[in-house]
């Protein structure tokens, strides 16, 4: 008889289903005892990435400080579709103050929570701050860069899709190259954000020396909670960016929000790292490199550079990009090369 | 225990006697020496089990205080002018979530042009934002009102400003009583939170409310307010109780039973205008004062009882309505409703501007014969502010308005009597 491979239930994804492994090595969602942070019935979009990265990143935090934590979510999407008054999605103590404060919200949490425990009054509970690429690259930078800088003792996860989707689909400073939203097409010449600017924050995270930064997307959600519980085994302030896609947003379909996320990581458009104390420490490899047009194509946010007249040069400086973060984060192993 | 201190500092050993748990600390001047002193008094450990933590703005200040106050934390933050100006987003937000933080105003003006001096405009500006606001009169009155409003805070579950004349007071070298431990231990218990981030028991705080509840939520702000109006003055009887001494309250009255005219107003300017009043007093004039030491929730009742037998009220504020007039003179108008008075707001001491006896002498006596406007601004240098006036009409490009006046003045900085 010849040999006959395992048979892989997720076709199509490099997962190996969970009923393989053994029952400490699988996910924090397979666990029957998972906490359901953000439980069902919340109002997101159909393919949501944000609901699906928070999920799996607040229960995996969950799970690490064993149901002692308390999160502080910005102004947005995650916001709105989850706590609808007099409806909540959240199972943890969870607070909403504004757009731009998240991070000192977290400090305050963390603050409280440091002389509770000095006087007995409480046990030791974690804090996570949570929110958009806009309420974390944008508004929310001054209090993040504080906070960072305080090395106070949260763990802050950006949600980033590249934009400002909960207010209908604006610019952010995380909104990528040659990306179409409602506010870059009135700027410069392209319907697409313009090349030369917004901002990577987990490379200023970085900057700010904190113990421990990562990025991750929702297609490798095992990669996404081993980050989320080796952050929560360190003090002091973390970071944690994933990239979360946007059906809505990118004008992309709701089946498609795990590949794209898949693509951003394989084309080395979003690298994927983690990085201890301002040095990166491990990469996430490019498995089957892609060409960045996969990536793009499957998104009407970048229908503009696929007309009648291709964008071949936007496409080039694309690619040259990704290329750029392959070389830089060293993505492709070498035998691949 | 009598001594001789400045007024922050005075400030700063009633907060630490609050036994505060999260203090937040940014500079702005003249707040600083509130913050610089609670610091030394947390790393000497007097103060135990207190996290100080220097901020990176007074936005982050209020939130981190958000943060604090919803675990549970007694916190304290202290701000001024510009500051409570770059907070207000969260300053609103405390109030709208029901955090019992306490905050020092260190009353100062806004720019521009940018001016570190003493007035109301700031926290005037805050009037509606759904903090109680209690202004002190003197330094006494500022340690005093600072323990009443940790409990007046944590009873209603509303956040407290306690309003103090800028340099005027936080600056000032005067004898306070500080209290004992023990006394404000009795007077204050320890922080019973009504609603609280614990894993225990988790809720959800912020939720988006909709055109279905939002008035409800609105309103029950305003019931909360009003509830301080009657607690306020039992406060008032229960420190009396433990300290001994009268601070705090609605108002203060001044022989305002007998009087013919009633001069209103708040802060360490109630001094002055006594003093004035005494002369004119023993000239035989029927002159009283009403300090508003509650400025939220407004007193109307009390307003409206001490001003019913008087035939003039002089509102002499430190706080300009651009376009209007008065800020607190239309909350007591709203007092005098229906009554037949003649009122007169006064704008004085803006940016600094000294408020002097012989000013307010010649001013009281224009409004006791009848000479005095609806609206005055004292001492204001009318030939600079024609000249500038003039300026503007004879020609286009007639540069920044406040560089023209202050060259036109000449000596800057030397005159601010």
């Amino acid at each position: 008889m010849s040999f006959q491979p395992v048979h892989f239930y997720q076709t199509g994804t490099f997962t190996v289903g969970n009923r393989l492994l053994s029952a400490e090595e699988r996910s924090v969602q397979a666990n029957v005892e998972r906490t359901n942070s953000l439980n069902s019935g919340h109002r997101a979009c159909q393919g949501c990435g944000e609901a699906l990265g928070a999920r799996y990143a607040i229960d995996a935090a969950m799970n690490a400080a064993r149901g002692r934590l308390i999160a502080a979510n910005a102004t947005g999407c995650l916001e709105v579709f989850s706590t609808p008054y007099p409806e909540t999605s959240w199972q943890i103590p969870w607070i909403h103050s504004l757009f731009g404060n998240t991070a000192a919200i977290g400090t305050g949490i963390a603050a409280a929570i440091k002389v509770k425990r000095q006087k007995g009054q409480m046990d030791d509970v974690r804090v996570v701050a949570q929110g958009g690429d806009g309420g974390t690259t944008d508004i929310g930078f001054g209090c993040l860069s504080g906070m960072f800088e305080r090395n106070d003792d949260v763990l802050y996860i950006c949600y980033d899709n590249g934009g400002y989707m909960n207010t209908g689909v604006q610019r952010s400073s995380a909104t990528p190259p040659a990306a179409r939203t409602a506010t870059t097409m009135p700027v410069g010449p392209e319907p697409g954000n313009n090349f030369g600017q917004g901002k990577f924050v987990p490379a200023i995270a970085m900057a700010h020396e904190i113990p421990y930064v990562a990025t991750a997307t929702v297609a490798d959600l095992r990669d996404l909670e081993y980050k989320v519980t080796k952050a929560m085994g360190l003090r002091g302030a973390r970071y944690i960016h994933i990239l979360v896609p946007c059906p809505l947003g990118w004008g992309a379909a709701s089946q498609d929000t795990i590949k794209l996320a898949r693509l951003a990581k394989e084309t080395g458009i979003f690298p994927v790292f983690e990085a201890e104390n301002g040095e990166v420490s491990g990469v996430l490899k490019i498995r089957r490199p892609q060409p960045v047009e996969e990536y793009l194509k499957l998104q009407k946010r970048y229908a503009h550079l696929f007309g009648k007249k291709p964008a071949v040069e936007t496409i080039a400086r694309l690619q040259a990009a990704a290329d750029k973060n392959i070389r830089k984060y060293g993505l492709l192993d070498q035998e691949a090369n | 225990m009598l001594k001789q201190t400045e007024g922050s500092h005075a400030v700063a050993e009633a907060v630490a006697l609050c036994r505060p748990e999260v203090i937040c600390a940014y500079p702005i001047s003249p707040q600083t020496h509130i913050v610089e002193g609670l610091g030394e008094m947390v790393k000497a450990g007097e103060v135990a089990n207190c996290e100080f933590i220097n901020v990176e703005s007074e936005f982050a200040a209020m939130s981190v205080a958000i943060g604090s106050s919803a675990t549970g934390a007694r916190t304290y933050t202290a701000t001024a002018s510009q500051g409570l100006l770059f907070m207000v987003e969260a300053v609103y937000n405390a109030s709208g979530l029901g955090l019992p933080i306490v905050m020092t105003v260190a009353n100062r003006a806004i720019g521009a042009p940018i001016n570190i001096w003493n007035d109301h405009s700031d926290s005037l500006s805050q009037r509606d934002c759904g903090w109680i606001q209690l202004f002190a009169e003197t330094n006494q009155e500022a340690l005093d009102l600072h323990i009443q409003a940790f409990k007046l805070a944590e009873e209603i579950s509303l956040p407290v400003m306690v309003c103090m004349d800028g340099f005027i007071l936080t600056h000032a070298y005067e004898r306070v009583d500080v209290p004992t431990q023990e006394q404000v231990d009795a007077f204050l218990p320890p922080y019973e939170p009504r609603q609280m981030l614990d894993p225990k028991e988790p809720v959800s705080i912020g939720a988006m409310v909709g055109p279905e509840a939002f008035s409800e939520v609105r309103y029950l702000a305003h019931a909360k307010q009003m509830q301080a109006l009657e607690r306020i003055p039992q406060l008032a009887e229960q420190f009396k109780a433990v300290f001994g001494r009268d601070s705090g309250g609605l108002t203060h009255s001044y022989l305002v039973d007998d009087a013919d005219i009633v001069v209103v107003a708040m802060g360490s300017v109630l001094g002055t205008i006594k003093d004035t009043v005494d002369e004119m007093r023993q000239e035989g004039q029927r002159i009283g004062v009403l300090g508003i030491t509650s400025y939220r929730p407004f007193p109307l009742d009390n307003v409206r009882a001490a001003l019913q037998n008087a035939q003039r009220v002089v509102v002499l504020e430190k706080s300009l309505a651009v376009g209007i007039g008065g800020i607190l003179s239309t909350d007591v108008r709203m007092a005098m409703s229906g009554l037949q008075l003649h009122g007169h707001t006064v704008v004085a001491g803006l940016g600094g501007r000294a408020i002097t006896r012989k000013s307010l002498r010649g001013l009281f006596t224009k409004a006791i014969s009848g000479e005095l406007g609806h609206l005055t601004f004292l001492d204001l240098d009318w030939n600079v502010v024609n000249k500038q006036l003039e300026r503007e009409r004879t020609t286009r490009r007639s540069g920044p308005a406040a560089e023209s006046m202050l060259r036109d003045i000449g000596v800057v900085a030397a005159r601010i009597g």
